[in-house]
């Protein structure tokens, strides 16, 4: 008999001993640099910890020396963050710079900690789904590559929260970042109507359509899609194989700015879109990453000591954004989805 | 073993300081015909713009309707390799701590039976062992439940729980995230391992205000830590703040949202008039040795967080605006069984229970919880006359 249901491995069983002898009684931390906390508990012991960003694509042979490199100089224990990054956990003090250098050996920065870009959330992209409107990796890597020095130096008003989620489905939840790069597709899918005739559920493809573009076609057992409706989501598709939504002429990056999660000062808040369409240009997408840039830059000049990206636009104002920025606006950035009317503004109150 | 797929594209993203998912697969490669072939397929959809995944198929493990998803090569005769490429979410230990010997045996596992790529992690928090074969799939299962490593969720189910690093490291949990999130995830291991629902239900559990795992963006039920009583003040730290030259007017006062702290600098002295304060955390995270939480700790419930599509994004609102979280946490699990009811009685195929709220109403809602109606729950009360009465509401 198969054993099942038993969930997963206790994390206390996955903790070295002084976090369990501390647990619950930390009394404070400090961060020491880019790549470094130190942890003090209510007893005086100390916790140190080094983070570093990974690809998330991680081989089976990097992690067993991630846990080379635990064992040597953390007793066995490291920890993953919620976004993509190892952070060891460390005891000794004397064994941070050595460990640095073994990661640094193999490649990996410690960065991300503090007023910094910490690792870029993203998703599968070609690698591994069905739905992408452009890669995930490919781009993080050339963005990453590119603002790297706001990685390793604390030189942000404030946290920067990159990501990328590769379809509208946003698996990857990047509609309360900082900046986020989001897949989208500019077309209507094809409907494949033989195909759809073996393949789909009618009633939960016509289901699917948040706009209510598709309705049945009960001759041809298939469905129409009203083009003027549609504003090319790939719910159906993701319903129903038989109606493709790819089109490698049109599929591309939208990029949005100004989310965030934490209450702090200002309540959580939505990203806002800033640019529209990027084509895809693989391998280093660089209009993408030009951008991205380039937001990144305005920010830092010109936003307030520890004013988040959306809390900086908030006080300068959309109209100064699209100014400093230099990126147009367009029909696009007026929303004419669900709820669209609380968007618009009802003042004759502006920065010229 | 044959030879390496040329990608002269993806070599493109092989140098420059961010470790490079190119290098990771290419380890691979040098063993595992399927890596090699993933570069192979990868090159080819940089070359054309357009991904070479065809729709998951229904694939899994004996005794559990989720944690494997199908997925399969459009082009299998160029990379027979990828014919059978599926997914196995793993779930991960809460809060994501590892000891090594413990994961060196799943990584052995993988080694031999998958293709030896992994996500660390995947975004709703499991660890992700990415490529094996249909006739595969058993084995691995069986050889990680030997070694206590279980699966997580997928498909129309409870979604693998996850938690911020809590308690485990970290001064400001108000609530013991990962106690928290460990006895949901094996409380309801049913709800998790055989999808029957409407659509998948995420829970994430964060112990303070900065909501470190996103939780209110993404979770159907967020969970996310907060206090009641007074911010603790530790004088001595404020000075050593100020003397250090910290801004204390800038980063602390003008930065408090509802503008309840004051500070004298003549006599170098931080006053909170915690009657305003709303408990956003910014002061304590900028002078964590000086300030820190009260004492009276619970969480904040928040339902109905979900990206797109159908009704655009939401994030979570409140249904609880003050919960104590003490084991073996009853009442979180009360409201969430009566959720489930509620949503699975009444929600449309695919319906996240935000949308069926919307849909529905809060009222509706509302009724079917027991919860009561607070003005915590609304930034503001409604701006129209057009609201609802039962019958038993009304004179008769």
């Amino acid at each position: 008999m198969v054993k099942t249901d038993f969930g997963p491995p206790k994390y206390l069983d996955m903790m070295s001993d002084l976090c369990k002898r501390n647990y619950g009684k930390w009394k404070y931390h400090e961060v020491l640099d880019t790549g470094t906390l130190v942890h003090v508990a209510e007893n005086g012991e100390k916790l140190y910890t080094v983070r570093s960003a990974t690809p998330r694509l991680i081989h089976i042979d990097t992690l067993r020396v991630f846990c080379d490199l635990a064992d040597k100089y953390c007793n066995g224990f490291f920890r993953f963050t919620s976004r993509h990054s190892i952070e060891f956990l460390l005891e000794d003090e004397s064994n941070i710079e050595p460990l640095k250098a073994d990661l640094h050996a193999m490649g990996y920065s410690p960065g991300g900690v503090g007023n910094t870009i910490s690792n870029m959330l993203h998703t599968q992209g070609w690698i591994h789904c069905h739905t992408p409107a452009i890669d995930a990796s490919g781009i993080v890597k050339a963005v990453m590559d590119e603002v790297f020095d706001y990685y390793t130096e604390a030189k942000l008003p404030a946290r920067l929260r990159l990501s990328l989620a590769c379809c509208l489905n946003m698996c990857g939840a990047v509609h309360c970042s900082d900046v986020a790069i989001v897949g989208i597709h500019r077309v209507p899918p094809k409907v494949l109507d033989e195909k759809v005739a073996k393949m789909c559920e009618i009633p939960n493809v016509v289901a699917a359509c948040p706009t209510r573009a598709i309705r049945p076609e009960p001759a041809k057992k298939s469905v129409v899609i009203n083009d003027e409706k549609c504003m090319y989501c790939g719910n159906c598709y993701t319903m129903c194989p038989a109606i493709p939504i790819f089109d490698p002429k049109n599929d591309g990056a939208a990029i949005f700015v100004g989310g965030k999660v934490s209450d702090a000062r200002h309540p959580a808040m939505f990203s806002k879109l800033a640019v529209p369409y990027i084509p895809n240009e693989p391998p280093k997408w660089p209009t993408v990453v030009k951008t991205v840039r380039m937001l990144i830059d305005v920010y830092a000049k010109d936003a307030k000591q520890g004013e988040r990206y959306g809390e900086w636009i908030n006080r300068i104002g959309w109209e100064r954004f699209f100014k400093v920025t230099g990126l147009p606006f367009t029909d696009k950035h007026i929303d004419d989805y669900i709820f669209s009317v609380p968007t618009f503004r009802s003042t004759a109150t502006f920065k010229w | 073993m044959p030879e390496l797929r040329k990608t002269p594209m993806l070599d493109q993203l092989l140098d420059g300081p961010f470790p490079s998912f190119v290098k990771e697969i290419k380890k691979g490669a040098e063993k595992n015909e399927a890596c090699n072939d993933l570069l192979g397929q990868l090159e080819l959809s940089y070359e054309e713009k357009i991904t070479h995944w065809k729709h998951g198929g229904i694939v899994g493990v004996t005794g559990y309707g989720g944690g494997v998803i199908g997925r399969y090569s459009d082009v299998p005769e160029q990379f027979p390799g990828l014919t059978e490429f599926h997914t196995m979410r793993v779930n991960q230990p809460a809060g994501w701590f590892y000891k090594t010997d413990r994961l060196r045996k799943l990584l052995d596992i993988w080694e031999k039976r998958g293709s030896g790529l992994t996500n660390f992690h995947g975004a709703t928090g499991d660890i992700i062992l990415l490529g094996t074969h249909t006739d595969e799939l058993q084995n691995v299962a069986d050889d990680l439940a030997h070694e206590g490593w279980d699966l997580g969720g997928s498909g129309s189910d409870l979604r693998t729980p996850s938690a911020c690093v809590g308690p485990g490291r970290c001064e400001w949990a108000c609530i013991d995230t990962l106690d928290i999130v460990d006895t949901l995830t094996r409380r309801y291991q049913n709800e998790l391992h055989r999808p029957m629902w409407p659509y998948k239900f995420k829970i994430k559990i964060s112990g303070c205000a900065n909501d470190g795992v996103a939780a209110k963006a993404r979770a159907d039920c967020s969970i996310i830590g907060t206090w009641k009583d007074n911010i603790q003040v530790n004088r001595t730290e404020v000075v050593n703040y100020v003397n250090g030259g910290f801004d204390i007017i800038g980063q602390v006062v003008d930065k408090c949202p509802t503008k309840c702290i004051s500070y004298n600098p003549v006599t170098k002295s931080l006053s909170i008039d915690d009657n305003n304060c709303v408990r956003c955390h910014n002061c304590i995270n900028k002078m964590p040795k000086a300030l820190r939480q009260g004492k009276i700790n619970g969480a904040t419930i928040l339902i109905g967080g979900h990206a797109p599509i159908l009704q655009s994004a939401f994030m979570s609102w409140v249904v609880v605006p003050f919960m104590e979280m003490k084991p073996p946490y009853t009442e979180i699990s009360d409201l969430l069984e009566k959720i489930w009811e509620w949503w699975d009685e009444n929600g449309k195929m695919r319906e996240r229970t935000g949308e069926l709220i919307y849909r529905l109403g809060m009222r509706s809602f509302l009724k079917a919880t027991g919860l009561p109606a607070v003005p915590q729950m609304v930034l503001h009360p409604r701006t129209n006359p057009f609201f609802f009465w039962d019958k038993e509401e009304v004179n008769q």
